[in-house]
């Protein structure tokens, strides 16, 4: 090691006059503060482009659930009240899978045809376009989900929160399942053996020692989850229903945000309009950056921990 | 005694065989919808497939037939010059973060990676809307580009750098010893070393981008005719899938059916490739 550090620093002197070295050097950092820069600009245009917004609504248009393009009254309640139960939901029925996924391919079956037949269906799975999840949910879902509607007593729409929601938690199961997978096979070997030697069944070692030990690495794959939830667009903005209204229950139709740029922006006259639309993927942005920051925070404290 | 100890045994087996089957069928049941899924696309799609279907433009509202040539040839210019862009772009970031680990913007380097892979793809569509359709005065294919362009920049920026990680020390040592810069054991050591794992990178990032539909909504736009011009706005496979998919005309709603399962058997296929890639020449040296 030392050897290589000491080759390292002779090849760097000698080269420290060499211009081709230095321009080499300096055009890779040059592009790597580019890439800095973009993230940075997209943040300041975002909030450039959304000041008139901002100044004409100000803190009203979190807690507003007007959408009035005539009189330039809006309020984004009711996107992000949709916004935020359609990724819960989606959690909320993804949560079981993924940690049985987890287990199977992390606990029962870690090698094997089996395991491997499974992994690449998840990764089929991840890989089908968001557009294509819609338009199947469009017209094999939402017949059923009708038809439920109808048997349960309230109005059948087919299309609502609870389809969309449905559809979610099929495209965010892959990115649930790798990270839950992953922290699961990082259970330290000597603990399991540990618990098995004092006669605890699979189970007992599952419930004792590999769940409690993967607890943050598997919260964090679901805080990763929700944020592709919440920025996912197609699939949503297709099986949602498009309503600007709070959903009074979850087979009503609803909207969230990314549908409701996806659907105005481009139809979107006046500047507050534009701004309005700019201001929510603003606060997508925000959103989702956090969560992301906090689940990958999680993830490398546990990587850490591990070593 | 023993009668209540055994009893607690037989609780703790049938617990822990429960859990087990419990855990099968979980998985199970959620693989379902991926088999649905797919059977549902080959069973609408396939009758639609031919080639006329693959040759053919779009036929108006009431007559029968037509193709998708345009998004197809549409969607191939727009991957091909989004590759362009964030090719070179992605794998210099690679080079960067595993050459200078520890330098002062490597950090924030990584850091962008990691949260702009988390960008939702709509908020890239409204930035590039800003950046490149408002100054340039209208919708463009190009613009439609940059934006799958900087979706690309995360995966393949990363597999350039774990993969340039993994060549081993003597390669780098090696070149060096021979007299050659920085630059020189870069370019003709360690990246064509690296060149399989960086090229699945790229495969990866091509079957994600090529099914994206939310970054063009506001960029490329669509656009019903053949066109080339990469300064007028242009279809592509999933604006199309999109469009006639909520549309209420049996015959465009045949037409995206078919669209899809050509988009879904060409993200396999690369996920095949990527696949054998990865397993064929890991890195060699």
């Amino acid at each position: 090691m030392l050897y290589y550090i000491l080759l390292r620093m002779m090849a760097a002197k000698s080269n420290f006059f060499n211009a081709e070295e230095r321009t080499f050097r300096l055009s890779l950092s040059a592009i790597a503060l580019i890439l800095i820069l973009i993230l940075v600009g997209i943040f300041c245009t975002l909030l450039s482009a959304s000041i008139p917004s901002i100044q004409a609504s100000g803190w009203k248009f979190l807690f507003s659930s007007a959408w009035d393009p005539v009189t330039n009254d809006f309020g984004s309640l009711p996107f992000l009240v949709g916004t935020l139960l359609t990724s819960l939901l989606a959690l909320l029925m993804v949560l079981p899978f993924s940690l049985a996924i987890g287990l199977f391919l992390g606990e029962y079956y870690t090698e094997g045809r089996v395991s491997q037949t499974f992994k690449s269906v998840i990764e089929l799975l991840a890989g089908i376009p968001s557009v294509i999840y819609g338009f199947w949910g469009l017209f094999v879902l939402v017949p059923i989900i009708r038809s439920i509607e109808t048997s349960v007593g309230v109005i059948p729409y087919g299309i609502g929160l609870f389809t969309a929601s449905f559809v979610l938690a099929i495209m965010i199961m892959p990115y649930a399942v790798s990270i839950t997978r992953q922290v699961i096979t990082m259970v330290p070997r000597h603990l399991k053996e540990a618990a098995y030697s004092l006669g605890a069944t699979r189970y007992e070692v599952i419930q004792k020692v590999v769940l409690p030990f993967s607890r943050s690495g598997i919260f964090a794959g679901i805080l990763l989850a929700l944020g592709r939830a919440l920025g996912e667009t197609m699939a949503v903005t297709m099986l949602i229903g498009n309503t600007h209204s709070i959903p009074h229950n979850i087979f009503a139709p609803a909207n969230t945000m990314p549908s409701v740029i996806a659907n105005e922006f481009t139809e979107a006259v006046g500047t507050i309009y534009t701004s309005a639309l700019i201001e929510m993927a603003l606060l997508l942005f925000i959103v989702t950056a956090i969560v992301n920051f906090i689940g990958r925070q999680i993830i490398k404290q546990f990587a850490y921990d591990d070593k | 005694m023993i009668n209540n100890v055994e009893r607690a045994v037989r609780t703790r087996h049938i617990k822990n065989s429960v859990f087990k089957w419990g855990v099968i069928a979980f998985t199970f049941i959620a693989v379902l919808p991926l088999i649905f899924i797919l059977y549902y696309l080959v069973q609408k799609g396939v009758t639609s497939i031919t080639w006329a279907f693959l040759t053919h433009m779009p036929k108006p509202v009431g007559e029968t037939g037509g193709g998708i040539l345009n998004a197809i040839v549409g969607s191939a210019i727009i991957i091909f010059m989004a590759c362009i862009i964030a090719i070179p772009f992605s794998i210099a970031i690679g080079v960067y973060l595993s050459e200078f680990p520890k330098a002062g913007i490597a950090n924030w380097a990584r850091l962008s990676i990691d949260m702009l892979q988390g960008v939702p793809s709509i908020v890239i569509g409204i930035v590039i809307y800003e950046w490149v359709v408002k100054p340039m005065g209208g919708f463009s294919a190009i613009s439609g580009s940059i934006a799958l362009a900087i979706m690309m920049i995360p995966p393949i920026a990363k597999a350039t750098e774990e993969t340039l990680k993994r060549v081993p020390a003597g390669l780098k040592e090696a070149s060096f010893s021979l007299g050659a810069s920085y630059y020189q054991t870069t370019m003709r050591a360690l990246l064509p070393a690296a060149m399989s794992g960086i090229l699945s990178g790229v495969i990866l990032s091509i079957a994600r981008i090529s099914g994206e539909t939310a970054p063009l909504l506001f960029t490329s736009f669509g656009n019903p005719y053949l066109s080339a011009n990469i300064t007028k706005p242009m279809s592509s496979i999933p604006l199309l899938i999109f469009n006639y998919a909520i549309s209420p005309y049996d015959e465009w709603q045949k037409l995206a059916w078919g669209a899809s399962l050509v988009l879904i058997i060409f993200i396999f296929l690369l996920n095949i490739i990527t696949k054998i890639a990865e397993r064929k020449w890991k890195v060699q040296y």
